[in-house]
């Protein structure tokens, strides 16, 4: 790893922070509607994993996209007029928090049924493979999407016709409110993996280098021709399920616990103990942060509402 | 113009695409080695081989989830679910991924995929693989629903429907498969947006597609003997709705009765009848009336499973009320 890739990883980690706790603010003043599902406490998964892949590599996830989309290289303007439900967000104003995509940046979204895109990206893979392309489609989803249908015949299907996936399971403990004990017959995720002869990894989803170097190591595995494979990052969200969670299900101390094994103030630590960078050149990204951020805010706020006409656009193709 | 089945037709229409575009695939449960449970897929596996022809496992999510996923890259996915009833194990894919993912993303995503589903009753299979559900697919925008009735609309409308940067739902009626009827020789496409004269005349209009085509093209021949002049107009398209046709041909005969296999309520007979009030009031000479399924699951017993069915006398009855 380069020297500049620590620090791209750093500033994209940091930027999700940011981005979504001014997405947090706007929210309260009723400048967001709908759904607004935080990755704050996850950034290392999304990062780590994104920053291995290829530009050939389809991403998909699920609906706490904002993080995912900024990782895939969707400007921060871009994720923020299209939270406002401005013209120029990624989506037109059209999908909201839930529905970022690029296709131009091989981001396929976005996804709001739990557990619904996994049966997509199997597809996905389909289409590179059928085409002879050596592109690996990278699956994301959470630890309630295990439970649903979906999963499992997506896992079954991609067994079965040894399509290019890295399905990569993000186990942030909760189902929504429902912890992983209560909804899961197994704890460990991977597990349900075994049970297709999927190979798989469990790691900590906390360290941004653990999940990157996983990531490395199975894109090629998949990349090789041997069919799909299983990661499951260990992670944490910080905020409630989406706005307005009252957080019953779980303890205080139990999210202080966590943010004690902050996956940015473990990245930074990290970063400067090896001497791998400065402290400076840290704080330095970290003010380029705030500025993007700002930025993204009074583009998204002076961007146009969009037009009338376009209630009716994009409804059939042809 | 060479006759041939419905089942023929489908096959050919399937058969000349994939030879006319590598990018038409097949997928779905017993379309290859079996070669289709209906048979409509036959030899395709040994002439196109397993790469096109895939056998999936039974399970219809991932069948129409993958289906839109290779259609995302590209590909021209055929996706063969084995009955429509069927369907709804897939719902959320057809209904919330399918009709949806465009408009979503802001038109970003384009999904030409093709989903061909056999259904309807007649054939005693019980309650849960005899149902004519078309209409609730069609109440989905995003979603293109065609329902032909002949050989002829069935070869040609599959054909543009391979060829469509949009989802189709294409319903077929395993009873029809059986069915003769003249084909144009050669190459030839069809409208998905077209509702069709099936027969002229001039006493009244009557509104209906697929297998009841059928039905209403029998009761059409017993009427004039009567002297009475039916029209029929196909409408091939549940969405997008062609009512150009009929309210022409209404506001010729100004008497309707509309004929569809499904139950009566909330179905194709509330929606053309409310559309034809709503742009044709001044030429209603009588109620429009509707022949439709009797409400109740369709029993196995094959006297009442056709005591359930609309008959050709359901339809010659309700045209002469309106008369």
């Amino acid at each position: 790893m380069e020297k500049s890739d620590y620090l791209e990883m750093y500033y994209q980690m940091v930027l999700i922070r940011r981005l979504e706790e001014r997405a947090a603010e706007l929210y309260q003043q009723g400048k967001i509607g709908g759904f607004l599902h935080l990755y704050i406490g996850q950034e290392a998964v999304s990062t780590g994993l994104i920053s291995a892949r290829k530009p050939q590599d389809r991403l998909i996830t699920a609906y706490r996209d904002h993080g995912v989309a900024l990782n895939a290289g969707i400007p921060a303007r871009a994720v923020m007029a299209e939270l406002l439900g401005k013209a120029t967000g990624t989506s037109k104003g059209k999908g909201g928090s839930m529905h970022m995509a690029d296709v131009e940046k091989n981001y396929w979204g976005g996804h709001a049924v739990v557990g619904a895109h996994l049966p997509i990206a199997t597809g996905l893979a389909l289409g590179d493979q059928y085409q002879g392309k050596d592109g690996v489609t990278i699956c994301m989803f959470g630890d309630g999407a295990t439970n649903i249908g979906f999963f499992h015949e997506a896992l079954n299907l991609s067994k079965v016709w040894n399509l290019p996936i890295l399905w990569v399971c993000e186990n942030n403990q909760y189902g929504m409110g429902t912890s992983v004990d209560r909804a899961s017959a197994v704890i460990e995720i991977r597990q349900k993996a075994q049970g297709y002869d999927i190979p798989n990894e469990r790691v900590n989803g906390m360290d941004v280098i653990e999940v990157r170097m996983a990531a490395e190591k199975h894109l090629e595995y998949v990349r090789s021709g041997n069919g799909p494979f299983f990661l499951e990052a260990v992670t944490y969200r910080y905020r409630g399920h989406s706005m307005g969670d009252p957080e019953r299900y779980r303890q205080k101390d139990e999210v202080e616990k966590w943010q004690e094994e902050d996956p940015i103030s473990i990245y930074r630590r990290y970063l400067l103990k090896d001497k791998i960078v400065r402290a400076t050149q840290l704080d330095d990204l970290e003010m380029k942060v705030e500025a993007e951020v700002q930025n993204a805010v009074e583009f998204a706020e002076s961007s146009p509402e969009p037009a009338a006409e376009e209630l009716f656009t994009n409804i059939y193709a042809d | 113009m060479p006759k041939i089945t419905m089942r023929e037709a489908i096959s050919q229409a399937l058969w000349e695409e994939m030879e006319r575009d590598e990018r038409v695939f097949i997928l779905g449960e017993e379309v290859g080695v079996w070669g289709g449970t209906y048979a409509v897929t036959k030899g395709f596996y040994d002439h196109f081989g397993e790469k096109r022809v895939r056998d999936t496992p039974i399970a219809e999510a991932v069948i129409v989830g993958a289906a839109i996923g290779a259609a995302l890259t590209g590909l021209r996915p055929v996706a063969e679910l084995m009955t429509i009833n069927f369907a709804f194990a897939a719902m959320d894919h057809i209904v919330n991924e399918a009709a949806k993912l465009r408009y979503m993303f802001g038109g970003q995503f384009t999904i030409p995929l093709v989903l061909r589903a056999p259904g309807g009753g007649g054939r005693q299979l019980g309650a849960t693989h005899s149902q004519t559900p078309d209409v609730i697919f069609a109440h989905f925008p995003g979603l293109k629903v065609v329902a032909p009735g002949t050989p002829e609309d069935a070869k040609g409308m599959l054909k543009s429907a391979i060829r469509s940067d949009d989802p189709v739902l294409f319903i077929e009626h395993a009873t029809l498969y059986q069915v003769r009827g003249e084909v144009p020789d050669g190459e030839y496409t069809t409208a998905l947006d077209q509702a069709r004269v099936q027969r002229p005349g001039r006493d009244v209009t009557i509104v209906t597609y697929s297998k009841m085509l059928e039905i209403s093209l029998k009761a059409a021949d017993q009427l004039e003997k009567d002297g009475i002049q039916a029209e029929i107009v196909d409408l091939r398209c549940l969405r997008p709705l062609d009512m150009e046709p009929v309210l022409a041909s209404f506001k010729k005969t100004n008497r309707a009765v509309i004929v569809e296999e499904g139950w009566q309520s909330f179905g194709i007979g509330a929606e053309v009848s409310a559309r034809i009030y709503e742009q044709a009031f001044d030429y209603v000479d009588a109620p429009i009336r509707r022949v439709a399924q009797k409400e109740v699951p369709l029993p196995y017993n094959r006297t009442l499973e056709q005591m359930a069915l609309p008959q050709v006398e359901d339809v010659i009855q309700a045209v002469k009320e309106v008369l």
